[in-house]
């Protein structure tokens, strides 16, 4: 659980404190991966598989956040030329 | 005892390279601690008893969500200093290092398996519980979460279709 909290938070610090939009995308998969530990771990100490089913899911709807954000990182990339989540201000009121 | 140095081994290594990637400059630096970050969680399922899907992290996560991550940075061609091309021998010899490495261990995997009488896969019955991990998931799987499972599937299939969208060139 430790180890979990952990990594998780190091995935916040990533999130908060990163300007690269690529890079608060891995953070986002590191606490992906947190969860993803603690259902785990919490499934060898239940002795109950629902927990890994769950983390199945978690994976499957990780690789669909990833599949579009990079998408969206692409495009918004071609339109600015930049990575830098300091300039994206286009929905700015 | 030895599950306890390992769990403990495992966590420091994948703090460790979790740190790397959330502190590292050069990107794909970050994207590679990242891989090993995933395998090394991999490990850790392996030890938690769940190498289902530790197979399953090693494909999706190290092999495919890694690799999308490699092209979309190296397409947003990030303003890096030309550091490669000065010592073209050190790659070369690490290489061979690696392959060297790799084929020993194919050869050990390969003798272990030949000496090993293998073993009959068991067939098992559709009642009473079911012996292998793999078998015990999808069994889940399939029945008490089947709508889940197509749920998620539906959500794939809409998040490639929007990934591919948002990434054409022009609509």
């Amino acid at each position: 659980m430790l180890l979990s909290a952990a990594l998780f938070i190091i995935g916040v610090i990533g999130v908060m404190v990163r300007r690269n939009i690529i890079i608060i995308f891995m953070s986002i998969e590191l606490i992906l991966n947190a969860v993803n530990i603690n259902l785990v771990a919490f499934s060898a100490q239940l002795q109950n598989n629902v927990g890994q089913v769950f983390a199945i899911f978690v994976v499957a709807v990780a690789a669909a956040e990833a599949a579009v954000g990079l998408g969206i990182i692409l495009a918004f990339y071609r339109n600015k030329e930049t990575v830098n989540i300091d300039e994206m201000n286009l929905m700015k009121w | 005892m030895g599950q306890a140095i390992a769990f403990y081994t495992l966590a420091a290594f994948i703090l460790g390279f979790a740190v790397l990637v959330v502190s590292t400059k050069d990107t794909v630096h970050s994207v590679l601690f990242l891989v090993l970050d995933f395998l090394f969680v991999a490990a850790l399922y392996v030890l938690l008893g769940a190498p289902f899907l530790a197979a399953i992290q090693v494909l999706v996560y190290a092999g495919g969500i890694v690799v999308l991550y490699l092209f979309v940075v190296m397409l947003v061609n990030l303003k890096r200093p030309p550091e490669a091309h000065q010592d073209p021998h050190r790659r070369t010899k690490l290489g061979f290092g690696l392959a060297v490495a790799v084929l020993l261990e194919l050869g050990a995997i390969a003798t272990y398996g030949m000496t090993r009488t293998g073993s009959p896969l068991v067939v098992p019955g559709t009642n009473g519980p079911l012996p292998g991990n793999t078998e015990q998931v999808g069994w889940l799987l399939y029945t008490s979460y089947l709508i889940p499972f197509e749920i998620a599937s539906m959500l794939l299939l809409v998040a490639m279709i929007g990934a591919i969208v948002l990434a054409k060139r022009e609509l």
